[in-house]
């Protein structure tokens, strides 16, 4: 696991702002920009998405990804790939080490297979992702919801064929950067989740800066 | 001499897709004919294909990074739309994805239709795209893929391999529907596959009328998240 840390300085960042616990959020990108998200407190799990701004039936590629790379987990120098095979976003530094996109994201369905049927009325990341575009991005809908990034989150997989939740491996403001290589929609959501570690049962804000 | 139960029995060639709606309580069998097939699957709720299979909810809810016996696939709405009540394999991949047309012309080549016609090349992603294309859908609808016949191995630090004659010649894995399933696929080569030459290999499909499901199947008991996703399955169905 290599960590790298950025040289770019918060003061010169041309967005800033902090997402609070369990809210979605999105944003357009450009190319040529820098996207950070912190880890402010620790251990929490930021569920996001990409698309292609110019044509959103492209969009980040968990699978791709996984593939172009040959590995599972996420970090410095991976390369986020669309469902068109190309690159949408590089990441460029990363103090955590390492990030999951096998997870997915946390849904009032999946959490009652996951913990109990009346888990139903828990706050959910796809809940998230649904209200964020129904209100601000009407060109997308539930099935542009596809597997996402969990920034900061530790999903181990081992080489007989298991997949655990595991305490996160993130810390108080770890974080990770991303260059857009096209301009891209991110989609986000700070997970809501309090039934697992993926965000040590308390949900906090993140940090979002844009150079 | 036919079977009772049998509804369906039919080849298809490598390099083929094919889709059906396996209505609740059918059964698909795959068989690896020749060994080293590779066969991307789709999967949607037929009665409302808003719902589709969900690779990461169905690995978290069965802590696995693979699909065997015993295992179910969930949709994205907590249900099951298929068990994999039998497989002689033991591992089939859903974390890689498909090939698509640039990956098999800059793998293999130009391999056109002009001069090899039904024996062109064609790739999963095309092939899943025309027949999603006949249901009315498209790219927005298109996911990460059951790989049946094929292992991707990872390594204690994530890293992956793809493991050659993996799949052995008669190999087989039954998918029970536990709703009305569309269900597409594609008999088409693995981007990982180091095989330098294009050789999808051929499958023989059979479609079956299943058992009912016993009080102690196997699929609904492996795990207690199996026993609800079933019961968020009955329950819509009731």
């Amino acid at each position: 696991m290599v960590l790298r840390e950025s040289s770019l300085d918060p003061q010169q960042a041309s967005f800033d702002t902090v997402l609070g616990a369990g809210l979605g959020f999105s944003q357009v990108v450009k190319r040529g920009q820098t996207l950070r998200i912190v880890d402010l407190e620790g251990n929490q799990a930021v569920d996001t998405l990409f698309f292609n701004a110019r044509d959103t039936a492209e969009r980040y590629s968990a699978v791709d990804t996984i593939r172009a790379q040959r590995a599972i987990y996420l970090s410095s120098d991976s390369p986020l790939i669309s469902s068109e095979g190309n690159v949408l976003l590089t990441i460029t530094a990363d103090t955590c080490g390492r990030h999951d996109t096998l997870g997915g994201a946390c849904a009032a369905e999946s959490n009652q297979v996951r913990y109990a049927l009346e888990k139903k009325y828990m706050h959910s990341c796809r809940d998230n992702f649904l209200l964020e575009i129904q209100h601000r991005r009407p060109e997308l809908t539930k099935r542009d919801i596809s597997a996402n990034i969990n920034f900061f989150m530790n999903v181990p997989v081992t080489p007989e064929g298991g997949l655990a939740f595991d305490d996160g491996i993130s810390a108080p403001g770890r974080y990770v950067e991303m260059r857009a290589e096209m301009d891209v929609i991110v989609l986000i959501s700070n997970c809501p989740q309090l039934n697992n570690p993926c965000n040590g049962y308390n949900p906090t804000p993140v940090r979002l800066l844009v150079w | 001499m036919t079977e009772k139960n049998l509804i369906l029995d039919e080849p298809l060639r490598g390099g083929q897709m094919w889709s059906r709606v396996l209505k609740r309580g059918e059964l698909l069998r795959l068989v690896d004919v020749e060994g080293g097939a590779c066969v991307a699957t789709l999967l949607y709720n037929a009665d409302l294909p808003i719902e589709r299979y969900n690779m990461p909810d169905t690995l978290k809810a069965q802590h696995v990074a693979r699909i065997t016996a015993g295992n179910v696939l969930y949709s994205d709405m907590g249900r099951v739309l298929c068990s994999v009540v039998s497989d002689t394999v033991g591992w089939h991949d859903t974390i890689t994805g498909v090939a698509d047309a640039a990956s098999s012309l800059e793998k293999y080549g130009a391999g056109p239709y002009q001069t090899l016609r039904n024996d062109w090349q064609r790739n999963s992603r095309d092939n899943l795209l025309v027949e999603l294309g006949k249901y009315g859908l498209g790219k927005r609808d298109f996911g990460a893929t059951v790989n049946f016949f094929v292992k991707v191995a990872p390594d204690r630090e994530g890293k992956l391999s793809f493991v050659p004659g993996h799949s052995k010649a008669g190999a087989r894995v039954e998918l029970r529907s536990e709703m009305n399933t569309l269900i597409v696929l594609s008999n088409t080569p693995h981007p990982l596959d180091p095989n330098p030459k294009y050789a999808p290999k051929p499958v023989q499909i059979s479609v079956r009328r299943a058992d009912p499901v016993a009080p102690n199947d196997a699929c609904k008991h492996s795990c207690a998240e199996n026993e609800r996703g079933f019961a968020l399955t009955e329950a819509y169905f009731s």
